[in-house]
């Protein structure tokens, strides 16, 4: 076992928290303006280099706790490997990494930056995104509440050195107007394999679209959703206070959201446990042999085999082991684990022998 | 098959890949693994996966070096648009500060600066009110340094820029009230109790930043419902 492979590193990955057994992580993002600039999308090189300098000053000044501190990454001289890399690992977004705008402006060179705390990796501050500061705070199972305290303490102290742009009617203002008020996003990643394998998906889905929630794929807007991960968060942020709407998610939505992923993993493994028993043995089947694996693959499969330890069916499989390998198998994470440059089709080979290398230590005991 | 130790069984099978050949096998049981530094588990932390060249790490900035954030926020560049005052409301299609047209908003969807919300409000303020459910005016958070400076200040034109004139925070006190009531009516008492916060501290905020002797906040307690 290898319970202590995460120690203090990374402790949002670890697949633990309240209702984690469908919850994989809450985040919260809180976007702000620095008062006399323009906003992103339409400030001039000079001012976001300026922009850039400010936050900068700010951020790495900042008090964190004695064992952590902030690594800052100038992402306009970042290279493409290690701009994927944050990608993957939920600490910016694709956009950021790019350097492009909604808008369609904006390239590899714009000055901008993402600051990440280390060692926990619990937050992240993209400066130059769509809006000049955009702070995220994120943890492993339903902890919307603590991530938010965290993301308005690094808020005040951020703000104790810098004016944002706020207006008494309209709130902290952003270039978007639907991110206007709070700025306030709040994000649950959820695995719901047992509503897809009921044919139930779509209707939660349509049902947390009427109660007025994003639905996301894996990596954010636009992203695709392999192995039924998904992304739920509010896309109201005028006219409800922080509170408020973390309440709404945490205390009523979520909970909703999670019961029926629960329902629908009971009403298998008692009308269609075989059915259940299969998938998710052969799903491991797999992974514990293929010899080529593209990444939607892996992921689909690591998440029948995460529904068979939850459900009791697959007992020998450290569930976070599941949640390490979710992140080792993107692209970027092989490559930089392996330490080597690996064409499309090395990395499907390398990746079938990482999973395989992970999932047949235990097997043994089995 | 046995690990290179020859005492356990080998659960770890290592495979060193160089230019799409398979050039290095090692089998090891887990004890040997983890001698030989081969991770089972295959996590490694952010800072050891990116190269090195392209991060820093931060450090308390010392004063030397260190400019005082106040400079920057006291003394704008010449580019930058002029910080936000409380105005009358123009129906103009320029912003004033930034020069972006309502026609580049309603093409892109975002606005140019902060300047842009008072010159477009009357434009805006209609769609922002449809995108966030009939939301209207900000409830929540105001900037707290921002707040706690403008406290006694003889000139309330500070305090109006966080919490707006008399007229307006009536009018967002007279909605949050509408709301309450509406609340206790639907007999959600939990969303009221955090209205009925929300209009004390809203209330106690205003007095407590233009009088000069401050207004204690009430401590929560569950609004009952008759």
């Amino acid at each position: 076992m290898h319970a202590g492979a995460f120690s203090n590193n990374a402790q949002w990955l670890r697949g633990l928290g309240e209702a984690n057994d469908v919850v994989i992580s809450s985040r919260v993002r809180l976007a702000r303006n620095i008062s006399g600039f323009p906003f992103t999308p339409q400030a001039s090189r000079i001012d976001r280099a300026q922009i850039l300098d400010a936050c900068k000053r700010r951020i790495l000044s900042m008090s964190t706790s004695t064992d952590s501190q902030f690594m800052w990454i100038d992402l306009h001289h970042a290279g493409r490997e290690d701009r994927n890399l944050l990608v993957e690992r939920q600490l910016m977004s694709r956009q950021h990494a790019k350097g492009r705008l909604s808008t369609g402006q904006g390239g590899l060179d714009e000055p901008r930056a993402v600051a990440v705390l280390i060692p926990d990796e619990r937050v992240s501050i993209m400066v130059n995104e769509e809006d000049h500061l955009r702070i995220q705070t994120i943890r492993s199972g339903l902890a919307l509440e603590a991530c938010l305290a965290q993301a308005n303490e690094l808020d005040d102290q951020i703000e104790s050195g810098m004016d944002y742009a706020y207006h008494p009617r309209f709130g902290y203002l952003t270039a978007c107007p639907t991110n206007v008020g709070t700025g306030l996003r709040l994000s649950v990643m959820l695995h719901l394999p047992a509503l897809k394998l009921t044919g139930e998906l779509e209707k939660v889905r349509r049902a947390a679209n009427d109660m007025g929630l994003a639905v996301r794929g894996f990596y954010g807007e636009g992203s695709e959703s392999p192995g039924e991960f998904y992304q739920l968060s509010n896309q109201t942020t005028l006219g409800k206070s922080d509170d408020m709407l973390l309440r709404e998610m945490e205390l009523e939505i979520i909970p909703k959201v999670v019961g029926y992923e629960r329902h629908a993993r009971k009403n298998l493994l008692a009308n269609r446990h075989d059915m259940l028993e299969d998938q998710t043995w052969r799903a491991l089947g797999t992974l514990r042999h293929a010899r080529r694996m593209k990444a939607e693959e892996a992921m689909e499969l690591l998440s029948l085999v995460r529904l068979g330890i939850l459900t009791g069916i697959i007992t020998a499989v450290p569930l976070d082991r599941i949640h390490t390998l979710l992140l080792s198998i993107q692209p970027m994470h092989l490559q930089r684990t392996l330490n080597a440059v690996l064409t499309q089709q090395q990395r499907r080979i390398a990746r079938a022998e990482m999973i395989r290398a992970c999932l047949n230590a235990e097997q043994s005991s089995e | 098959m046995l690990c290179e130790c020859g005492l356990h069984e080998a659960t770890i099978h290592e495979t060193i890949i160089t230019n799409d050949k398979k050039t290095l096998e090692r089998h090891l049981c887990e004890q040997c693994a983890r001698a030989q530094g081969v991770s089972v588990d295959p996590y490694i932390p952010i800072n050891q996966l990116l190269s090195t060249a392209s991060y820093i790490m931060g450090q308390v900035i010392t004063d030397e070096h260190a400019q005082p954030d106040d400079d920057f926020v006291a003394d704008p560049p010449s580019s930058a648009t002029p910080r936000p005052t409380i105005k009358a409301h123009t129906s103009s299609s320029t912003c004033s500060a930034c020069n972006q047209t309502f026609a580049d908003f309603k093409k892109t969807g975002l606005l140019g600066c902060p300047r842009c919300y008072q010159d477009f409000e009357d434009r805006i303020g209609p769609m922002i009110e449809r995108a966030h459910e009939g939301g209207c005016n900000h409830v929540g958070k105001v900037p707290k340094r921002a707040l706690s400076e403008c406290k006694g200040d003889k000139d309330t034109s500070r305090v109006e820029a966080l919490l707006g004139d008399i007229r307006q925070r009536e009018a967002r006190l007279g909605s949050l009230r509408s709301q309450l009531s509406k609340s206790i009516h639907n007999e959600e008492y939990e969303q009221a109790a955090m209205l009925r916060d929300e209009l004390t501290r809203l209330t106690s905020l205003a007095s407590s930043q233009i009088e000069p002797v401050p207004t204690p906040t009430n401590s929560p307690s569950s609004p009952s419902p008759s």
